[in-house]
């Protein structure tokens, strides 16, 4: 009965100085606008990255040339990672499914006098669509005859079809990538935008055509993409592929390796880790905010106290016990952060929004686990009860007579 | 057995150099349903005496027995609860809630006291039509004269309906003829059975009541009936001036 009182006193406090109130909790309502806005970013992020490696698999692996570790005190030589080794690998470790180079270069496409640069022209073989999952729309993708005898094809992907308005009929069309004249043999499926990035603005050529392109040395350090036969063998294919390297390789024992195999769940673990730190950055950030904030509305109260002595001198005289005053003053602190709360809240949501819509592509619409509001209201309220407990125990232990007699 | 019964009370304040008797062993019985005026030099007593007699403070030595409690000895929560249902105070400055109606100030005790909001709402309605002012009970106080103010405020003490009416220099802020108005309403509710105890310096304010006690220095100087009239009668107008 007196909390609901109490309430209704607190929200006529904060009406009678509406500006007052406002400005003393730009902190609170910085620091949930921050929590607000960078979960529902982080959750984003981690939701459209996990489907992506949902996308290709958890036997999905990586191996890439690892040029910063050569060694200390080795006379620096150059680290390789080619094609050959990955040949070797296919041969020698059990369990891998497949495996293909991955070379990539920035290159000029064109068709008749329409121009366009795509966002990657990339060599690859014929195990491309499955290792990465993506399949060809029409037509088809490279076979290993054209590999074998270096035709000169390519596979496309949409937007590249629709920069050089090559039509309905793209199959069989001649291009230039570069200053190689290839013929379409296939348009891939869509893929939309990831990361910012167009999926569908790639150009592939046989690996072979791609090292004519980029050059000879293109092929010193490739990337590896492979699947292995089933999840249980990951592992074992990863000590596998580090046993074979390192044969082909010399690399004598007690020497680091000079390649990394990332395997997809590793690839997972790793992004996260990197969110997680950025979340404990901005958590620090949103700490400091609300402890802030927290001083602005003990401030705040400490001066309402001073100015409603004689009020508090009068509820005392008509019967208000301490703690009576204690919870009113201490109400109106938490509903204070509160009020704080819900407009960061509402400023976060809105910032979440605006950046989603901004960033290119298909970033997933800003969402707000309920978690996170009710972190941000038990944030506020606990600002609330920490910074308004000593102004509203000082109103609490006011003597009455003195009280009613201040000035 | 009186309503209130002090015994060798004093009241110290220590000022570090000097200690300051305010009061100085006061003995002092009070019967249910009187009408006393409080008289008095400046820095005589008289706020003390009051703030001990409404509990807003203990006595430093000696005893007082209200309606047969021990108030030296209670502790902060029975106070409040005494001052609350026991003690209706009046103030001087009014002491009203600024933005705030007639009537919610007068609901201000019924709050503490646990009343539901209807039985608040009515009680405070009934207060204030008591003191004449059923048709201000939606103003502020910036909307009310001086009087009506201090109408609010004694509507205010009486709606808890207490055993004692306590009235520091009611009149104070008052012209004459607003003050006359205001002890007229006091005379009312002591001719309803109220015990009324006010401090004033004023005379004809005085001689509204029936019992004059005169302080000075902390202790009392003078106890006297002013006229002889029984209970129920209108006190004031027949004292001579
Ligand atoms: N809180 C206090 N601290 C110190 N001295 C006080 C305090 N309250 C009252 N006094 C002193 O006690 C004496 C009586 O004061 P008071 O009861 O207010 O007198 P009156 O109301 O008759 O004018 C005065 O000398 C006053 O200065
Ligand atoms: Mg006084």
């Amino acid at each position: 009965m007196i909390l609901t009182e109490n309430f209704r006193l607190a929200f006529e406090a904060l009406r009678a100085n509406p500006m007052r109130s406002i400005l003393t909790t730009l902190g609170i309502i910085i620091g949930s606008a921050a929590v607000i806005a960078v979960v529902s970013i982080i959750q984003g992020l981690q939701f459209m990255i996990t489907q992506q490696a949902q996308g290709v698999g958890a036997t999905f692996a990586w191996v890439l040339p690892d040029t910063g570790n050569q060694g200390a005190g080795l006379v620096a030589r150059q680290v390789k990672l080619t094609w050959a080794d990955g040949q070797a690998i296919q041969q020698q470790v059990p369990g891998v499914a497949m495996i293909t180079p991955l070379i990539q270069g920035i290159e000029q496409v064109k068709y008749r006098d329409r121009q366009h640069r795509p966002a990657g022209v990339s060599g690859v073989n014929a195990d491309y669509p499955e290792v990465f999952n993506h399949t060809v729309d029409r037509g088809r993708f490279f076979t290993r005859l054209d590999l074998e005898h270096r035709r000169k094809v390519a596979v496309v992907g949409q937007t590249v079809v629709e920069e050089l308005r090559l039509g309905d009929d793209p199959i069989g069309k001649e291009i230039y990538v570069g200053r190689i004249p290839v013929t379409l043999v296939g348009v891939m499926e869509e893929r939309g935008q990831s990361l910012g990035t167009d999926q569908d603005d790639q150009v592939f050529l046989p690996f072979d055509t791609a090292l004519t392109l980029f050059g000879r040395r293109a092929g010193d350090q490739v990337a590896l993409s492979l699947q292995a036969e089933s999840v249980e063998v990951v592992d074992r294919v990863k000590d596998g592929i580090e046993r074979v390297l390192r044969a082909r390789h010399r690399i004598p024992d007690g020497q680091p390796d000079d390649f990394l195999v990332i395997l997809q769940d590793e690839i997972l673990s790793t992004v996260n880790s990197i969110l997680g730190g950025v979340t404990a950055v901005i958590g620090a950030v949103v700490g400091i905010a609300l402890l802030v904030g927290g001083i602005g509305i003990m401030n705040i109260m400490l001066v309402s106290v001073t100015e409603r002595t004689r009020e508090i001198g009068l509820r005392k005289s008509v019967g208000a016990r301490r703690q009576d005053i204690l919870i009113q003053f201490l109400i109106e602190a938490i509903i204070l952060s509160l009020v704080g709360g819900v407009i960061g809240l509402a400023l976060g949501y809105g910032t979440g929004v605006v950046v989603a819509s901004a960033l290119p592509g298909d970033w997933p619409s800003a969402h707000v686990p309920l978690w996170a509001v009710a972190l941000a209201f038990g944030f506020c309220t606990f600002v609330g009860v920490t910074f308004g407990i000593y102004p509203a125990s000082k109103a609490a232990r006011l003597d009455p007579i003195e009280a009613l007699r201040y000035e | 057995m009186a309503l209130i019964e002090l015994t060798g009370v004093h009241k110290t304040y220590d000022m570090g150099v000097e200690k300051v008797h305010a009061l100085a062993g006061v003995d002092l019985e009070i019967e249910a349903g009187d009408y006393l005026a409080i008289m008095g030099a400046s820095g005589s007593g008289k706020s003390t005496l009051m703030n001990l007699l409404g509990c807003l403070d203990t006595p430093s030595e000696g005893h007082y027995l209200l309606n047969g409690v021990a108030v030296e000895s209670l502790v902060d929560t029975e106070l409040a609860a005494i001052r609350n249902r026991e003690i209706g105070f009046v103030f001087q400055t009014f002491n009203l809630l600024p933005r705030t109606s007639a009537l919610k100030n007068v609901e201000l005790p019924l709050i503490y006291g646990g009343q539901q909001r209807r039985e608040r709402q009515r009680l405070a309605m009934e207060a204030l039509e008591r003191v004449g002012l059923a048709d201000r009970m939606e103003h502020q106080p910036s909307e009310l004269s001086g009087g009506q103010c201090q109408r609010v405020a004694i509507a205010r003490a009486l709606v808890n309906g207490p055993s004692i009416l306590l009235a520091d220099e009611p009149t104070g802020n008052l012209d004459s003829k607003t003050s006359e108005e205001i002890m007229q309403l006091f005379d009312e509710l002591h001719r309803s059975g109220n015990t009324v105890i006010l401090v004033t310096h004023e005379d004809d304010i005085a001689e509204h009541t029936r019992r004059i006690v005169t302080l000075r220095d902390g202790l009392i100087l003078e106890d006297r009936r002013s006229g002889g009239q029984p209970p129920g009668e209108d006190a004031g107008r027949e004292a001579p001036a």
